[in-house]
């Protein structure tokens, strides 16, 4: 007996969307806004943040920026040294720094040496510094939306953190915005 | 059609400035001018020539111009 390898004729279902294809047009005719989700403290982080969303609400995109867990010291204000209430939040501000002008480096901050490179390199080549971009971005109308959990964590109250802020929301929140119209961005 | 000098409502020089900026002061000078005004934009950020077709095609603003002269990307746009 031989092998061949005869090919056979199957009818294989390929599997179809379950949802209709919408069309071009009405995609154009609902614009997405951009939900960008600020996690993360570092320089590079924020300051990649703070390009994207000055950029989106430059394009006329309704852009707003939820700021939690690390991504919050960027929204105290500069001049804060030690927030919180007890011992712990006290401790953990310390430790870090708040303010969006002392943010580190994930990789060769060399105790502040990595960052005072880049903001040299920055103004050498007329690149914005996060603080230049968070302005615009504040002018051109982005909302910046604090994490009431993240406030709550780290004992951090309404006067600690910079002008402008939107009211403070939870995660419900941003998930309702999400799942109705905004593209997400998670950094 | 190249646009006279009078026609120019405002003038948003960018030049030496890097990416988001010359994008983030052209939104914010539309603004300023009436729909239908133009606005000339100069540049030197090399992205800059794909950027603010983008930015045109994305905000509906038309961009009736654009020209480079000795490494000065220039642009004429129109105010939907």
């Amino acid at each position: 007996m031989t092998l061949t390898a005869e090919p056979v004729a199957t009818e294989v279902a390929v599997p179809q969307p379950a949802t209709v294809p919408v069309p071009e047009h009405e995609h154009e005719a609902s614009p997405k806004d951009v939900l960008i989700i600020l996690y993360s403290g570092e320089l590079e982080k924020t300051w990649a943040a703070m390009i994207l969303a000055s950029t989106s609400a430059a394009m006329g995109v309704k852009t707003r920026v939820f700021v939690t867990f690390w991504g919050f010291q960027a929204f105290v204000k500069d001049s804060k040294r030690i927030t919180g209430e007890n011992w712990m939040q006290k401790m953990m501000s310390f430790m870090q720094r708040p303010g969006i002008s002392h943010r580190k480096l994930s990789k060769m901050n060399f105790l502040g040496m990595g960052p005072w490179m880049m903001g040299r390199l920055a103004k050498q080549y007329h690149v914005a510094s996060p603080k230049e971009l968070l302005e615009a971005a504040q002018l051109m109308g982005v909302e910046f939306i604090p994490c009431q959990m993240t406030m709550d964590m780290f004992g951090l109250k309404p006067e600690d953190m910079i002008e402008g802020m939107a009211e403070p929301v939870g995660a419900a929140t941003v998930i309702g915005l999400l799942t109705d119209n905004s593209v997400p961005l998670f950094i | 059609m190249a646009t006279d000098a009078k026609q120019i409502a405002q003038v948003v020089d960018a030049k030496g400035l890097s990416c988001p900026m010359p994008i983030v002061k052209t939104a914010q000078a539309v603004k300023m001018v009436a729909p239908g005004e133009l606005i000339e934009v100069l540049a030197t950020d090399p992205g800059s020539t794909k950027d603010f077709v983008a930015w045109a095609k994305t905000t509906g603003n038309e961009l009736v111009e654009q020209t480079v002269d000795a490494g000065v990307y220039r642009f004429v746009i129109r105010r939907k």
